[in-house]
Protein backbone atom coordinates (compact mmCIF):
# COMPACT_ATOMS: atom_id res chain seq x y z
CA UNK A 1 0.00 0.00 0.00
CA UNK A 2 1.30 3.40 -0.86
CA UNK A 3 0.55 6.09 1.68
CA UNK A 4 -0.92 9.45 0.78
CA UNK A 5 1.21 12.47 1.70
CA UNK A 6 -0.85 15.29 0.25
CA UNK A 7 -4.56 15.38 -0.20
CA UNK A 8 -6.57 18.37 -1.32
CA UNK A 9 -10.25 18.62 -0.50
CA UNK A 10 -12.40 21.05 -2.49
CA UNK A 11 -9.51 23.42 -2.94
CA UNK A 12 -10.41 26.73 -4.60
CA UNK A 13 -8.11 29.66 -5.31
CA UNK A 14 -8.96 33.18 -6.38
CA UNK A 15 -7.23 36.35 -7.56
CA UNK A 16 -9.75 38.96 -6.45
CA UNK A 17 -12.98 37.87 -8.18
CA UNK A 18 -11.15 35.65 -10.63
CA UNK A 19 -11.77 32.01 -9.78
CA UNK A 20 -8.53 30.35 -10.87
CA UNK A 21 -8.57 26.92 -9.27
CA UNK A 22 -11.93 25.19 -9.02
CA UNK A 23 -12.80 22.45 -6.54
CA UNK A 24 -9.65 20.42 -6.85
CA UNK A 25 -9.63 17.04 -5.13
CA UNK A 26 -6.41 15.12 -5.48
CA UNK A 27 -4.47 12.54 -3.54
CA UNK A 28 -0.73 12.42 -3.91
CA UNK A 29 1.12 9.26 -2.87
CA UNK A 30 4.43 9.40 -1.06
CA UNK A 31 7.72 9.04 -2.95
CA UNK A 32 6.17 9.50 -6.34
CA UNK A 33 6.68 12.03 -9.09
CA UNK A 34 3.46 13.79 -10.01
CA UNK A 35 3.31 15.88 -13.14
CA UNK A 36 0.78 18.68 -13.34
CA UNK A 37 0.17 19.68 -16.91
CA UNK A 38 -2.26 21.81 -18.86
CA UNK A 39 -2.34 24.87 -21.05
CA UNK A 40 -1.17 28.29 -19.84
CA UNK A 41 -3.41 30.10 -17.41
CA UNK A 42 -5.33 27.04 -16.32
CA UNK A 43 -4.43 27.32 -12.65
CA UNK A 44 -1.76 24.65 -12.34
CA UNK A 45 0.91 27.00 -10.98
CA UNK A 46 -1.65 28.62 -8.70
CA UNK A 47 -2.60 25.19 -7.35
CA UNK A 48 1.07 24.35 -6.80
CA UNK A 49 1.67 27.61 -4.97
CA UNK A 50 -1.41 26.89 -2.88
CA UNK A 51 0.18 23.72 -1.52
CA UNK A 52 2.94 25.59 0.32
CA UNK A 53 0.86 28.72 0.89
CA UNK A 54 2.89 30.86 -1.50
CA UNK A 55 -0.34 31.78 -3.28
CA UNK A 56 -1.39 34.14 -0.52
CA UNK A 57 1.77 36.26 -0.87
CA UNK A 58 0.19 37.90 -3.91
CA UNK A 59 -2.09 40.82 -3.02
CA UNK A 60 -5.81 40.01 -3.42
CA UNK A 61 -5.16 36.28 -3.64
CA UNK A 62 -7.44 34.08 -1.53
CA UNK A 63 -8.10 30.36 -1.20
CA UNK A 64 -10.76 28.04 0.19
CA UNK A 65 -10.83 24.36 0.97
CA UNK A 66 -8.31 22.05 2.57
CA UNK A 67 -4.89 20.79 1.68
CA UNK A 68 -3.79 18.02 3.96
CA UNK A 69 -0.14 17.25 4.52
CA UNK A 70 0.03 13.95 6.43
CA UNK A 71 -3.59 14.52 7.44
CA UNK A 72 -2.86 17.96 8.80
CA UNK A 73 -4.50 20.95 7.10
CA UNK A 74 -1.80 23.30 5.83
CA UNK A 75 -4.37 26.09 5.68
CA UNK A 76 -4.46 26.01 9.46
CA UNK A 77 -0.75 25.63 10.01
CA UNK A 78 1.58 28.61 10.17
CA UNK A 79 2.78 29.27 6.59
CA UNK A 80 6.39 29.26 7.77
CA UNK A 81 6.12 25.65 8.99
CA UNK A 82 4.30 24.64 5.84
CA UNK A 83 7.11 26.03 3.70
CA UNK A 84 9.74 24.30 5.82
CA UNK A 85 8.04 20.97 5.13
CA UNK A 86 7.20 21.66 1.50
CA UNK A 87 10.12 23.05 -0.49
CA UNK A 88 9.84 24.85 -3.79
CA UNK A 89 11.87 25.32 -6.95
CA UNK A 90 10.91 28.10 -9.32
CA UNK A 91 10.65 28.58 -13.04
CA UNK A 92 13.76 30.72 -13.30
CA UNK A 93 16.80 29.76 -11.26
CA UNK A 94 16.87 32.24 -8.40
CA UNK A 95 19.97 31.70 -6.28
CA UNK A 96 20.66 34.61 -3.95
CA UNK A 97 23.11 36.70 -5.98
CA UNK A 98 24.85 38.15 -2.92
CA UNK A 99 25.57 34.74 -1.39
CA UNK A 100 28.25 32.16 -2.18
CA UNK A 101 27.33 28.71 -3.44
CA UNK A 102 27.91 27.35 0.05
CA UNK A 103 25.75 30.01 1.68
CA UNK A 104 23.04 29.52 -0.93
CA UNK A 105 22.68 25.88 0.04
CA UNK A 106 22.31 26.65 3.74
CA UNK A 107 20.35 29.85 3.07
CA UNK A 108 17.23 28.28 4.55
CA UNK A 109 18.95 27.75 7.89
CA UNK A 110 20.46 31.21 7.80
CA UNK A 111 17.13 32.84 6.99
CA UNK A 112 15.42 31.04 9.81
CA UNK A 113 18.14 32.03 12.23
CA UNK A 114 19.20 28.43 12.90
CA UNK A 115 22.84 28.34 14.00
CA UNK A 116 24.64 25.15 13.13
CA UNK A 117 28.18 24.02 13.93
CA UNK A 118 30.54 24.29 10.98
CA UNK A 119 30.92 20.53 10.59
CA UNK A 120 27.18 20.04 10.36
CA UNK A 121 26.85 22.84 7.82
CA UNK A 122 29.63 21.32 5.72
CA UNK A 123 27.84 18.00 5.83
CA UNK A 124 24.49 19.49 4.80
CA UNK A 125 26.12 21.37 1.93
CA UNK A 126 27.96 18.32 0.66
CA UNK A 127 24.96 16.02 0.99
CA UNK A 128 22.57 18.44 -0.66
CA UNK A 129 24.89 19.21 -3.53
CA UNK A 130 25.60 15.51 -4.01
CA UNK A 131 21.89 14.79 -4.15
CA UNK A 132 21.51 17.23 -7.03
CA UNK A 133 24.67 15.96 -8.78
CA UNK A 134 26.39 19.31 -8.42
CA UNK A 135 28.99 18.49 -5.77
CA UNK A 136 31.69 17.37 -8.18
CA UNK A 137 31.26 20.43 -10.34
CA UNK A 138 31.38 23.05 -7.60
CA UNK A 139 33.27 21.50 -4.68
CA UNK A 140 36.33 23.63 -5.44
CA UNK A 141 34.43 26.87 -5.87
CA UNK A 142 32.03 26.83 -2.95
CA UNK A 143 32.98 30.37 -1.97
CA UNK A 144 32.15 31.78 -5.38
CA UNK A 145 28.88 33.60 -5.89
CA UNK A 146 25.99 31.40 -6.98
CA UNK A 147 25.18 33.68 -9.88
CA UNK A 148 28.43 32.68 -11.65
CA UNK A 149 27.10 29.20 -12.39
CA UNK A 150 25.39 28.28 -15.65
CA UNK A 151 21.60 28.30 -15.79
CA UNK A 152 21.33 24.56 -15.34
CA UNK A 153 23.79 24.54 -12.47
CA UNK A 154 21.95 27.44 -10.85
CA UNK A 155 18.71 25.50 -11.03
CA UNK A 156 20.34 22.48 -9.44
CA UNK A 157 21.74 24.79 -6.77
CA UNK A 158 18.19 25.97 -6.12
CA UNK A 159 17.05 22.37 -5.82
CA UNK A 160 19.92 21.73 -3.39
CA UNK A 161 18.82 24.75 -1.40
CA UNK A 162 15.31 23.31 -1.12
CA UNK A 163 16.62 19.81 -0.38
CA UNK A 164 18.92 21.12 2.37
CA UNK A 165 15.90 21.93 4.51
CA UNK A 166 14.94 18.24 4.42
CA UNK A 167 11.37 18.82 3.36
CA UNK A 168 8.87 16.06 2.73
CA UNK A 169 7.54 17.39 -0.51
CA UNK A 170 9.28 19.33 -3.28
CA UNK A 171 7.26 21.56 -5.60
CA UNK A 172 8.65 22.42 -9.02
CA UNK A 173 7.11 25.24 -11.01
CA UNK A 174 8.15 24.58 -14.61
CA UNK A 175 11.68 23.91 -13.42
CA UNK A 176 13.24 23.42 -16.84
CA UNK A 177 11.43 25.98 -18.96
CA UNK A 178 14.35 28.40 -18.69
CA UNK A 179 17.01 25.75 -19.33
CA UNK A 180 18.71 24.33 -22.39
CA UNK A 181 18.03 20.70 -23.46
CA UNK A 182 21.16 19.27 -21.84
CA UNK A 183 20.54 20.96 -18.49
CA UNK A 184 16.92 19.88 -18.80
CA UNK A 185 17.83 16.23 -19.09
CA UNK A 186 20.23 16.52 -16.13
CA UNK A 187 17.44 17.94 -14.01
CA UNK A 188 15.02 15.27 -15.25
CA UNK A 189 17.44 12.52 -14.28
CA UNK A 190 17.56 14.09 -10.85
CA UNK A 191 13.85 13.60 -10.38
CA UNK A 192 14.29 9.83 -10.44
CA UNK A 193 16.94 10.08 -7.74
CA UNK A 194 15.05 12.57 -5.62
CA UNK A 195 11.84 10.58 -5.44
CA UNK A 196 13.57 7.99 -3.27
CA UNK A 197 13.51 10.52 -0.43
CA UNK A 198 10.90 13.04 -1.38
CA UNK A 199 7.57 13.42 -3.07
CA UNK A 200 7.84 15.57 -6.17
CA UNK A 201 5.10 17.64 -7.72
CA UNK A 202 6.12 19.14 -11.04
CA UNK A 203 4.19 21.69 -13.03
CA UNK A 204 5.17 21.46 -16.66
CA UNK A 205 4.10 22.76 -20.03
CA UNK A 206 6.01 20.03 -21.70
CA UNK A 207 3.99 16.86 -22.28
CA UNK A 208 7.01 14.78 -23.21
CA UNK A 209 8.57 15.79 -19.92
CA UNK A 210 5.47 14.77 -18.02
CA UNK A 211 5.51 11.43 -19.81
CA UNK A 212 9.23 10.92 -19.20
CA UNK A 213 9.54 11.79 -15.54
CA UNK A 214 6.27 11.22 -13.77
CA UNK A 215 4.49 8.28 -12.21
CA UNK A 216 1.19 10.06 -12.20
CA UNK A 217 -0.15 12.96 -14.16
CA UNK A 218 -2.80 15.50 -13.33
CA UNK A 219 -4.36 17.38 -16.21
CA UNK A 220 -5.73 20.83 -15.45
CA UNK A 221 -8.00 22.70 -17.77
CA UNK A 222 -9.53 26.15 -17.07
CA UNK A 223 -9.05 25.74 -13.35
CA UNK A 224 -10.47 22.25 -13.11
CA UNK A 225 -8.69 19.00 -12.46
CA UNK A 226 -9.92 17.14 -15.51
CA UNK A 227 -8.10 13.88 -15.12
CA UNK A 228 -5.64 12.38 -12.69
CA UNK A 229 -4.22 8.99 -13.32
CA UNK A 230 -1.22 6.79 -13.85
CA UNK A 231 0.96 8.57 -16.40
CA UNK A 232 1.25 5.65 -18.81
CA UNK A 233 -2.47 5.05 -18.76
CA UNK A 234 -3.29 8.69 -19.26
CA UNK A 235 -1.04 9.07 -22.23
CA UNK A 236 -2.13 5.87 -23.90
CA UNK A 237 -5.77 5.80 -23.00
CA UNK A 238 -7.13 9.14 -21.73
CA UNK A 239 -10.67 8.98 -20.37
CA UNK A 240 -11.73 12.58 -20.88
CA UNK A 241 -12.12 14.03 -24.37
CA UNK A 242 -10.34 17.25 -23.23
CA UNK A 243 -7.32 15.27 -22.08
CA UNK A 244 -7.29 13.42 -25.36
CA UNK A 245 -7.47 16.66 -27.32
CA UNK A 246 -4.63 18.16 -25.32
CA UNK A 247 -2.39 15.14 -25.60
CA UNK A 248 -2.95 14.84 -29.32
CA UNK A 249 -2.21 18.53 -29.69
CA UNK A 250 -5.63 19.62 -30.81
CA UNK A 251 -5.44 22.64 -28.51
CA UNK A 252 -2.77 24.04 -26.32
CA UNK B 1 -7.28 49.79 -53.00
CA UNK B 2 -6.08 53.23 -52.12
CA UNK B 3 -4.32 52.22 -48.96
CA UNK B 4 -1.92 49.89 -50.74
CA UNK B 5 -0.78 52.61 -53.13
CA UNK B 6 -0.36 54.92 -50.20
CA UNK B 7 1.75 52.35 -48.44
CA UNK B 8 3.94 52.15 -51.50
CA UNK B 9 4.26 55.93 -51.53
CA UNK B 10 5.24 55.92 -47.92
CA UNK B 11 7.86 53.29 -48.55
CA UNK B 12 9.34 55.30 -51.41
CA UNK B 13 9.13 58.39 -49.28
CA UNK B 14 10.84 56.83 -46.35
CA UNK B 15 13.52 55.43 -48.62
CA UNK B 16 14.01 58.91 -50.06
CA UNK B 17 14.32 60.53 -46.68
CA UNK B 18 16.80 57.85 -45.71
CA UNK B 19 18.87 58.83 -48.72
CA UNK B 20 18.07 55.67 -50.66
CA UNK B 21 17.47 56.41 -54.32
CA UNK B 22 14.52 54.54 -55.64
CA UNK B 23 12.70 54.69 -58.97
CA UNK B 24 9.55 56.78 -58.95
CA UNK B 25 6.59 55.92 -61.14
CA UNK B 26 5.54 58.83 -63.37
CA UNK B 27 1.86 58.65 -62.44
CA UNK B 28 2.56 59.24 -58.79
CA UNK B 29 5.61 61.40 -59.25
CA UNK B 30 3.97 64.81 -58.71
CA UNK B 31 2.26 63.76 -55.52
CA UNK B 32 5.42 62.15 -54.27
CA UNK B 33 7.51 65.19 -55.09
CA UNK B 34 5.15 67.32 -53.02
CA UNK B 35 5.45 64.92 -50.17
CA UNK B 36 9.20 64.87 -50.48
CA UNK B 37 9.31 68.64 -50.24
CA UNK B 38 7.25 68.40 -47.12
CA UNK B 39 9.54 65.78 -45.67
CA UNK B 40 12.65 67.89 -46.43
CA UNK B 41 11.02 70.69 -44.50
CA UNK B 42 10.40 68.32 -41.62
CA UNK B 43 14.03 67.28 -41.64
CA UNK B 44 15.03 70.93 -41.47
CA UNK B 45 12.81 71.64 -38.45
CA UNK B 46 14.12 68.48 -36.88
CA UNK B 47 17.68 69.72 -37.30
CA UNK B 48 16.90 73.15 -35.87
CA UNK B 49 15.11 71.55 -32.95
CA UNK B 50 18.06 69.30 -32.25
CA UNK B 51 20.47 72.22 -32.38
CA UNK B 52 18.35 74.18 -29.89
CA UNK B 53 18.35 71.21 -27.51
CA UNK B 54 22.12 70.77 -27.77
CA UNK B 55 22.60 74.49 -27.17
CA UNK B 56 20.41 74.40 -24.06
CA UNK B 57 22.40 71.48 -22.76
CA UNK B 58 25.70 73.27 -23.27
CA UNK B 59 24.34 76.42 -21.61
CA UNK B 60 23.78 74.39 -18.45
CA UNK B 61 27.30 72.97 -18.51
CA UNK B 62 28.82 76.39 -19.18
CA UNK B 63 26.76 77.87 -16.34
CA UNK B 64 28.02 75.40 -13.77
CA UNK B 65 31.61 75.73 -14.99
CA UNK B 66 31.16 79.51 -14.93
CA UNK B 67 30.05 79.43 -11.33
CA UNK B 68 33.06 77.32 -10.43
CA UNK B 69 35.34 79.66 -12.37
CA UNK B 70 33.92 82.73 -10.59
CA UNK B 71 34.31 81.07 -7.21
CA UNK B 72 37.94 80.20 -7.93
CA UNK B 73 38.71 83.64 -9.39
CA UNK B 74 37.15 85.53 -6.51
CA UNK B 75 38.87 83.29 -3.97
CA UNK B 76 42.32 84.12 -5.31
CA UNK B 77 42.92 87.15 -3.03
CA UNK B 78 42.01 85.11 0.03
CA UNK B 79 44.06 82.10 -1.09
CA UNK B 80 47.03 84.43 -1.69
CA UNK B 81 46.68 86.19 1.64
CA UNK B 82 45.85 83.22 3.84
CA UNK B 83 47.22 80.13 2.09
CA UNK B 84 46.24 76.62 3.07
CA UNK B 85 46.18 77.54 6.76
CA UNK B 86 42.79 79.05 6.02
CA UNK B 87 41.18 75.61 6.23
CA UNK B 88 42.35 74.79 9.74
CA UNK B 89 42.59 78.29 11.18
CA UNK B 90 40.55 78.20 14.37
CA UNK B 91 39.69 81.89 14.62
CA UNK B 92 37.39 83.87 12.40
CA UNK B 93 37.72 87.55 13.28
CA UNK B 94 37.13 89.90 10.36
CA UNK B 95 37.85 92.96 12.52
CA UNK B 96 41.42 91.71 13.08
CA UNK B 97 41.59 90.33 9.52
CA UNK B 98 41.97 86.77 10.81
CA UNK B 99 40.12 84.19 8.77
CA UNK B 100 40.05 80.54 9.77
CA UNK B 101 37.39 78.28 8.29
CA UNK B 102 37.78 75.44 10.78
CA UNK B 103 34.81 76.35 13.04
CA UNK B 104 32.50 76.37 10.04
CA UNK B 105 33.89 73.21 8.51
CA UNK B 106 33.34 71.54 11.85
CA UNK B 107 29.87 73.09 12.17
CA UNK B 108 28.86 71.88 8.72
CA UNK B 109 30.15 68.36 9.26
CA UNK B 110 28.66 68.12 12.76
CA UNK B 111 25.18 69.29 11.78
CA UNK B 112 25.10 67.24 8.58
CA UNK B 113 26.26 63.95 10.05
CA UNK B 114 24.12 64.35 13.15
CA UNK B 115 21.15 65.06 10.89
CA UNK B 116 22.02 62.00 8.84
CA UNK B 117 22.14 59.77 11.91
CA UNK B 118 18.79 61.09 13.11
CA UNK B 119 17.12 60.76 9.71
CA UNK B 120 18.39 57.32 8.64
CA UNK B 121 16.02 55.22 10.79
CA UNK B 122 13.06 57.24 9.55
CA UNK B 123 13.97 57.25 5.89
CA UNK B 124 14.82 53.53 5.81
CA UNK B 125 11.60 52.70 7.64
CA UNK B 126 9.55 54.78 5.22
CA UNK B 127 11.36 53.20 2.26
CA UNK B 128 10.67 49.67 3.50
CA UNK B 129 7.07 50.45 4.37
CA UNK B 130 6.33 52.00 0.98
CA UNK B 131 8.54 49.73 -1.08
CA UNK B 132 7.75 46.34 0.42
CA UNK B 133 4.89 46.34 2.89
CA UNK B 134 2.28 48.58 1.31
CA UNK B 135 3.28 49.72 -2.18
CA UNK B 136 -0.33 50.49 -3.12
CA UNK B 137 -3.45 51.90 -1.51
CA UNK B 138 -4.65 55.24 -0.20
CA UNK B 139 -2.63 55.26 3.00
CA UNK B 140 0.74 54.53 1.31
CA UNK B 141 -0.12 57.12 -1.35
CA UNK B 142 -0.88 59.68 1.31
CA UNK B 143 2.37 58.86 3.09
CA UNK B 144 4.35 58.98 -0.15
CA UNK B 145 2.94 62.37 -1.10
CA UNK B 146 3.47 63.72 2.40
CA UNK B 147 7.08 62.61 2.39
CA UNK B 148 7.61 64.21 -1.00
CA UNK B 149 5.91 67.38 0.28
CA UNK B 150 8.56 67.59 3.00
CA UNK B 151 11.07 68.26 0.23
CA UNK B 152 8.84 70.91 -1.33
CA UNK B 153 8.35 73.09 1.76
CA UNK B 154 10.52 76.25 1.47
CA UNK B 155 13.40 76.04 3.89
CA UNK B 156 12.65 79.44 5.45
CA UNK B 157 9.45 77.88 6.76
CA UNK B 158 11.45 75.15 8.45
CA UNK B 159 13.56 77.91 9.94
CA UNK B 160 10.48 79.61 11.32
CA UNK B 161 9.08 76.40 12.66
CA UNK B 162 12.45 75.66 14.21
CA UNK B 163 12.62 78.98 15.97
CA UNK B 164 9.01 78.90 17.14
CA UNK B 165 8.67 75.24 18.17
CA UNK B 166 11.91 73.30 18.13
CA UNK B 167 14.22 75.83 19.79
CA UNK B 168 12.02 76.15 22.93
CA UNK B 169 11.82 72.34 23.15
CA UNK B 170 15.59 71.98 22.85
CA UNK B 171 15.97 74.76 25.43
CA UNK B 172 13.79 72.67 27.75
CA UNK B 173 16.08 69.66 27.30
CA UNK B 174 19.12 71.84 27.92
CA UNK B 175 17.66 73.17 31.17
CA UNK B 176 17.01 69.61 32.33
CA UNK B 177 20.51 68.50 31.38
CA UNK B 178 22.06 71.51 33.07
CA UNK B 179 23.73 72.94 29.97
CA UNK B 180 23.47 76.60 29.17
CA UNK B 181 19.91 76.91 27.86
CA UNK B 182 20.30 78.72 24.55
CA UNK B 183 18.06 76.52 22.41
CA UNK B 184 19.64 77.58 19.17
CA UNK B 185 22.69 75.56 18.16
CA UNK B 186 24.05 72.45 16.50
CA UNK B 187 21.37 70.10 17.85
CA UNK B 188 18.45 72.28 16.75
CA UNK B 189 19.94 72.64 13.28
CA UNK B 190 20.53 68.90 13.01
CA UNK B 191 16.95 68.13 13.99
CA UNK B 192 15.59 70.55 11.38
CA UNK B 193 17.98 69.17 8.78
CA UNK B 194 17.03 65.60 9.62
CA UNK B 195 13.40 66.35 8.82
CA UNK B 196 14.34 68.14 5.61
CA UNK B 197 16.50 65.34 4.21
CA UNK B 198 14.22 62.37 4.98
CA UNK B 199 12.49 62.46 1.55
CA UNK B 200 15.74 62.09 -0.43
CA UNK B 201 16.87 58.83 1.09
CA UNK B 202 13.28 57.60 1.53
CA UNK B 203 12.12 58.00 -2.05
CA UNK B 204 15.31 56.62 -3.59
CA UNK B 205 15.26 53.74 -1.14
CA UNK B 206 11.62 53.03 -1.95
CA UNK B 207 12.23 52.75 -5.67
CA UNK B 208 15.29 50.55 -5.10
CA UNK B 209 13.33 48.25 -2.79
CA UNK B 210 10.54 47.96 -5.35
CA UNK B 211 13.14 46.85 -7.88
CA UNK B 212 14.12 43.74 -5.90
CA UNK B 213 13.02 40.89 -8.20
CA UNK B 214 10.11 38.98 -6.71
CA UNK B 215 11.64 35.53 -7.54
CA UNK B 216 14.35 36.35 -5.02
CA UNK B 217 11.88 37.26 -2.33
CA UNK B 218 9.83 34.17 -3.14
CA UNK B 219 12.92 32.00 -2.92
CA UNK B 220 13.35 33.17 0.65
CA UNK B 221 9.66 32.78 1.47
CA UNK B 222 9.68 29.25 0.07
CA UNK B 223 12.47 28.37 2.51
CA UNK B 224 10.28 29.40 5.39
CA UNK B 225 11.55 32.91 5.92
CA UNK B 226 9.33 35.44 7.66
CA UNK B 227 8.76 38.88 6.22
CA UNK B 228 11.30 40.41 8.56
CA UNK B 229 13.84 37.78 7.55
CA UNK B 230 13.17 38.46 3.87
CA UNK B 231 13.69 42.17 4.44
CA UNK B 232 16.84 41.63 6.47
CA UNK B 233 18.46 38.87 4.43
CA UNK B 234 17.26 39.54 0.88
CA UNK B 235 15.98 43.09 0.43
CA UNK B 236 18.54 45.01 2.49
CA UNK B 237 21.61 43.21 1.08
CA UNK B 238 20.24 43.53 -2.44
CA UNK B 239 19.51 47.25 -2.10
CA UNK B 240 22.29 48.30 0.23
CA UNK B 241 24.21 50.28 -2.35
CA UNK B 242 21.00 52.03 -3.38
CA UNK B 243 20.14 52.86 0.20
CA UNK B 244 23.69 54.09 0.70
CA UNK B 245 23.42 56.31 -2.37
CA UNK B 246 20.16 57.78 -1.07
CA UNK B 247 21.86 58.56 2.23
CA UNK B 248 24.78 60.19 0.40
CA UNK B 249 22.39 62.36 -1.62
CA UNK B 250 20.64 63.48 1.52
CA UNK B 251 24.04 64.24 3.04
CA UNK B 252 24.77 66.47 0.06
CA UNK B 253 21.50 68.24 0.70
CA UNK B 254 22.26 68.65 4.40
CA UNK B 255 25.74 70.08 3.74
CA UNK B 256 24.42 72.85 1.56
CA UNK B 257 21.19 73.75 3.36
CA UNK B 258 21.39 77.42 4.28
CA UNK B 259 18.28 79.26 5.33
CA UNK B 260 16.80 76.96 7.97
CA UNK B 261 20.21 76.32 9.50
CA UNK B 262 21.12 80.00 9.58
CA UNK B 263 17.94 80.71 11.50
CA UNK B 264 18.44 78.17 14.28
CA UNK B 265 22.17 77.60 14.63
CA UNK B 266 22.98 80.67 16.72
CA UNK B 267 25.57 82.20 14.39
CA UNK B 268 28.72 82.40 16.47
CA UNK B 269 32.12 81.89 15.00
CA UNK B 270 33.43 80.03 18.02
CA UNK B 271 34.31 76.35 17.69
CA UNK B 272 31.31 74.38 19.07
CA UNK B 273 32.15 72.54 22.29
CA UNK B 274 29.28 70.06 22.18
CA UNK B 275 26.09 69.46 20.23
CA UNK B 276 24.22 72.02 22.32
CA UNK B 277 26.60 74.88 21.52
CA UNK B 278 25.64 77.50 19.03
CA UNK B 279 27.84 77.60 15.97
CA UNK B 280 27.88 78.31 12.27
CA UNK B 281 28.05 76.28 9.09
CA UNK B 282 29.84 77.32 5.92
CA UNK B 283 26.52 78.12 4.30
CA UNK B 284 25.16 80.08 7.26
CA UNK B 285 28.30 82.21 7.56
CA UNK B 286 28.08 83.17 3.92
CA UNK B 287 24.40 84.02 4.23
CA UNK B 288 24.96 86.04 7.39
CA UNK B 289 28.13 87.94 6.62
CA UNK B 290 28.13 88.40 2.89
CA UNK B 291 26.44 91.81 3.06
CA UNK B 292 28.78 93.02 5.82
CA UNK B 293 31.99 92.02 4.07
CA UNK B 294 33.54 95.46 3.66
CA UNK B 295 37.12 94.39 3.02
CA UNK B 296 38.34 92.64 -0.14
CA UNK B 297 40.01 89.82 1.78
CA UNK B 298 36.94 89.33 3.97
CA UNK B 299 34.73 89.02 0.89
CA UNK B 300 37.22 86.75 -0.78
CA UNK B 301 37.48 84.56 2.33
CA UNK B 302 33.70 84.10 2.29
CA UNK B 303 33.78 83.19 -1.38
CA UNK B 304 36.51 80.67 -0.71
CA UNK B 305 34.22 79.16 1.89
CA UNK B 306 31.64 78.87 -0.88
CA UNK B 307 34.20 77.19 -3.10
CA UNK B 308 34.99 74.60 -0.42
CA UNK B 309 31.29 73.93 0.10
CA UNK B 310 30.74 73.65 -3.64
CA UNK B 311 33.52 71.12 -4.04
CA UNK B 312 32.45 69.04 -1.06
CA UNK B 313 28.83 68.79 -2.26
CA UNK B 314 29.90 68.05 -5.83
CA UNK B 315 32.11 65.20 -4.64
CA UNK B 316 29.40 63.78 -2.37
CA UNK B 317 26.85 63.96 -5.19
CA UNK B 318 29.20 62.37 -7.68
CA UNK B 319 29.88 59.44 -5.39
CA UNK B 320 26.14 59.05 -4.81
CA UNK B 321 25.34 59.06 -8.52
CA UNK B 322 28.15 56.60 -9.22
CA UNK B 323 26.79 54.20 -6.65
CA UNK B 324 23.26 54.50 -8.07
CA UNK B 325 24.34 53.90 -11.64
CA UNK B 326 26.44 50.92 -10.63
CA UNK B 327 23.42 49.59 -8.79
CA UNK B 328 21.00 50.05 -11.67
CA UNK B 329 23.42 48.60 -14.23
CA UNK B 330 23.98 45.39 -12.34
Amino acid sequence: MESTIIKSIDYNAYFGDNHVVKNVNIEIPKNHVIAVMGPSGCGKTTFLRGINRMHELIPNATAKGKILLNNEDVMEMHPIFVRLKIGMVFQRPNPFPNLSIYDNVIAGYKLNGIKLPKAEKDQIVEESLTKVALWKEVKDSLTKKGSFLSGGQQQRLCIARAVAMQPEVLLFDEPTSALDPISTSTVEELFHELKKNYTLIIVTHNMQQAARVSDRTAFFYVGELVEYDDTKRMFTNPRDIRTQNYITGRFS
Amino acid sequence: MDTSSMDKDLITLSNASLGVISPVKTADSLKIRQRLRRSYRQIKTENVFRRVLVLMGWVMVVLVLGILFTLVLESVPSIRALGAGYLWGKTWDPVQDVYGAYPFLLGTLLTSFLALIISIPFSIAVAIFLGEYYPEGWLPNLLKNTVELIAAVPSVIYGFWGLAVLVPIVRGWETKLGVQPVGVGILSSSLILAVMIIPYAASLGRSMIQMVPSPLKEAAYSLGATRWEVIRSVIIPYTKSGLFAGILLSLGRALGETMAVTMVIGNTSIIPKNIFSPGNTMASVIANEFTEADKPVYLSALIELGLVLFLVTVVINMIGKRVISRFTNE
